[in-house]
């Protein structure tokens, strides 16, 4: 099949399974099978989660910079987003619709607030993405931490998003919508978490993503090749910060509701958790832990009578279990997928773990000998 | 000029307990480049032995005798739970990426605060005043500055602390034996060091430090409760980058630094049109500003890369 036609059928298909799994989970059900709202709920979380630590994975994973602020953007993309569709939205749909229908104009309306909110965050994650020229390691870690603080502290003093109270609706004295609508469903949250990882996925495989893997391997080395570390480093901080301003606008139009707790730095740990737990370096690995970390504490929910209290001990216990015992990660920096499967029919034998270190699969499978080379460079190192 | 010198008074005194928990991340820094997440936990820890102690031994009376049974009991808990968390937590994972040792550093973070909101709950309890310091008044210096008894003994017990801990690291053998593991763990055990004992030692005596701040808070705020440690825990570390971290000067001046700046927030903020509820914000903004500046922090010493 040509490549195209395998595109076209793999977006069908996707969408085909995004819509047939919103109908199932939405009230009325599909052919009169539902999921109760609690569950869709967790799964539209896991969808969010899944948004937020692929694109932080781009960031720490793949251009080894450390950041512990993602938290932050998702913040400012949530916050800015909402804050159009609270003010805006409403003047701007009843204009649409006269053109081209009620939904068709509602959706649109909700794609240019999660544009924007992506386009705020990115904003933010240039400005924090400076400072990372100059800073490395832990330095930069905390530095992004504090970003990531400061945001949330002036979110906090801004009134007409709500302030200390959260942020529900308008606040009396503007026009505008006195709830947040609850655009957001499994449609735009699937279809965006699907986006996210092909577009990681193919940053990662393009030169722009060797360069980023580079700069993580070691950043004089990749200097010296004539790699601009300055400016991809950014970039990195940017393309991701941008995805955690989607994570944010869609969690904020399928919450309805917005406050800064959400956004403190437990919530950037708890990324960073996914990504760790998953294993740094692989995207497969960070859908996984995003899974994992979101629908653990649920299932922890489930425990009985005297065991309920200690849900979070378990939960922290079960964390600190991991890292004794899989301190790479559940996946290390391999992926996997159908071309995994692939692979292990092809080579029966002495299918060795390539890409210990990061070298995607896909890649080492197209550059062949390279991979290994880079392979073996990098034991004498 | 009273409201500045009382000012000043209390944010040096805010100061004083950054500091010192400070100082604990900044040596478990500089033995094990770990950023100790679960070092404002040992804080609450700390805080909470002294406040089982006080209540075991019915101590409650206003009595620097009790203050300071409290104090050295909280010490000596925090010490053990500090060297607990390095042998079974640390010690397994030090091997491994920063990233699996940081993970490992939240999770231990966690699992205390998860634990002790499970086992007490997240309800404040109340420290016993020990130093009388809401009955009586405090003592007038000048205009209306005053400093009330707990902020004197705050004061007192924190330098002296500092300089004992001066003391060891500089005067010590063991404290060679901690500057030399710092500056290279395996030469330093190629020299016949005990690194691994040296390391425990260096945890005990962070987190007994960390425990005195708590203590000496509580005198202060007595309010406790198991989260207490975040938000504190993350300004001394900020406090401790600040400085220049792995440097124990630079702890101190960071968390005084950070102290006072953030009181003088709230207390002349308003006049520049900054609210008092950026208050937590500031020791952020002010390590941002500082670290652009200076990349290693304000004592930090920069190491260039080897090619």
């Amino acid at each position: 099949m040509p490549t195209f036609l395998k595109r076209l059928v793999g977006l069908v298909v996707v969408v085909v399974l995004l819509v047939g799994a919103n109908a199932f989970m939405s009230r009325e059900g599909l052919f009169g099978f539902g999921l109760p709202y609690y569950y869709a709920e967790i799964l539209n979380l896991t969808g969010i989660s899944i948004i937020l630590a692929v694109s932080l994975n781009l960031i720490t994973g793949f251009t080894g910079q450390f950041s512990i602020g993602h938290a932050g953007f998702m913040a400012v993309g949530a916050y800015s987003s909402v804050f159009m569709t609270v003010y805006y939205s409403e003047a701007a749909e009843k204009w649409l619709t006269g053109m081209i229908g009620a939904t068709l104009a509602q959706s649109l309306v909700f794609l240019g607030v999660i544009i924007f909110g992506a386009l705020v965050a990115a904003l933010a994650g240039l400005v924090v993405g400076i400072p990372s020229l100059r800073l490395r390691g832990d330095y930069l870690a905390i530095v992004t931490l504090g970003f990531a603080e400061i945001i949330r502290i002036i979110i906090l003093n801004i009134d007409r998003v709500g302030g200390a109270t959260g942020f529900r609706g308008r606040v009396p004295p503007w026009d505008g919508r006195l709830i947040i609508p609850q655009y957001a469903n499994f449609i735009w949250i699937g279809g965006f978490a699907v986006i996210t990882i092909v577009v990681v996925y193919n940053i990662v495989n393009s030169d722009i993503g060797r360069a980023f893997i580079s700069i993580r391997e070691d950043e004089l080395a990749a200097e010296a090749m004539g790699v601009n570390t300055t400016r991809y480093k950014v970039l990195s901080f940017v393309i991701s910060s941008s995805f955690a301003g989607i994570a944010g606008a869609l969690f904020g139009h399928f919450r309805q509701f917005l406050h800064t707790n959400d956004f403190q730095f437990i919530r950037s740990i708890e990324i960073i958790i996914m990504i760790v737990l998953g294993g740094m370096g692989s995207i497969t690995g960070a859908v996984l832990g995003a899974i994992v970390i979101t629908i653990l504490p649920e299932l922890l929910r489930k425990l009985p009578g005297d065991l309920y209290g200690y849900r979070l001990v378990i939960y922290s216990a079960l964390l600190i279990l991991i890292m004794l015992t899989r301190p790479q990660g559940v996946m290390g920096a391999k992926e996997f997928g159908i071309s995994w499967l692939k692979r292990a029919q092809r080579r029966p034998e002495g299918d060795k773990p390539v890409g210990e270190k990061g070298v995607p699969i896909a890649q080492q499978e197209s550059a062949g000998e390279r991979g290994k080379e880079i392979e073996q460079g990098k034991e004498h190192a | 000029m009273d409201t500045f010198v009382q000012q000043l008074i209390n944010g040096l005194n805010i100061g004083a307990i950054y500091a010192l928990i400070a100082l604990g991340y900044t040596m478990v820094y500089g033995i094990l480049r770990l950023i100790n997440f679960a070092h404002g936990d040992v804080y609450m820890v700390g805080a909470f032995a002294g406040y089982f102690i006080a209540l075991s031994l019915g101590l409650a009376a206003p009595s620097f005798l009790g203050l300071g049974i409290v104090l050295v009991g909280s010490m000596i808990v925090a010490a053990i739970v500090g060297m607990i968390i390095e042998r079974f937590a640390y010690r397994p994972v030090r091997k491994y990426s920063r990233m699996t040792t940081l993970i490992m550093a939240i999770g231990v973070s966690l699992l205390i605060e998860n634990l002790f909101v499970a086992r007490i709950g997240a309800a404040p309890r109340a420290f016993p005043d020990f130093l009388g310091s809401q009955s009586q008044p405090p003592i007038h210096l000048f205009g209306n500055a005053a400093i009330s008894k707990a902020q004197i003994v705050i004061f007192l017990v924190s330098v002296a602390l500092m300089l004992l801990l001066q003391w060891i690291v500089f005067k010590t053998k063991v404290g060679t034996a901690m500057r030399a593991v710092s500056f290279n763990l395996n030469s330093a055990k190629l020299m016949g060091i005990n690194t691994d004992a040296i390391i425990s030692l260096t945890f005990a005596i962070g987190s007994s430090l960390a425990a005195a701040g708590g203590v000496l808070t509580a005198q202060y705020n007595p309010n406790i409760d198991p989260l207490m440690g975040i938000l504190t825990g993350l300004k001394a570390f900020v406090a401790a980058v600040l400085g220049g971290i792995g440097n124990i000067p630079g702890a101190v001046l960071g968390g005084l630094l950070i102290g006072a700046a953030e009181t003088f927030v709230v207390g002349y903020g308003s006049n520049i049109g900054i609210a008092s509820t950026y208050r937590d914000a500031v020791a952020f903004a002010i390590l941002i500003l500082v670290l652009l500046v200076r990349p290693s922090g304000l004592l930090g010493s920069t190491v260039q890369e080897k090619v």
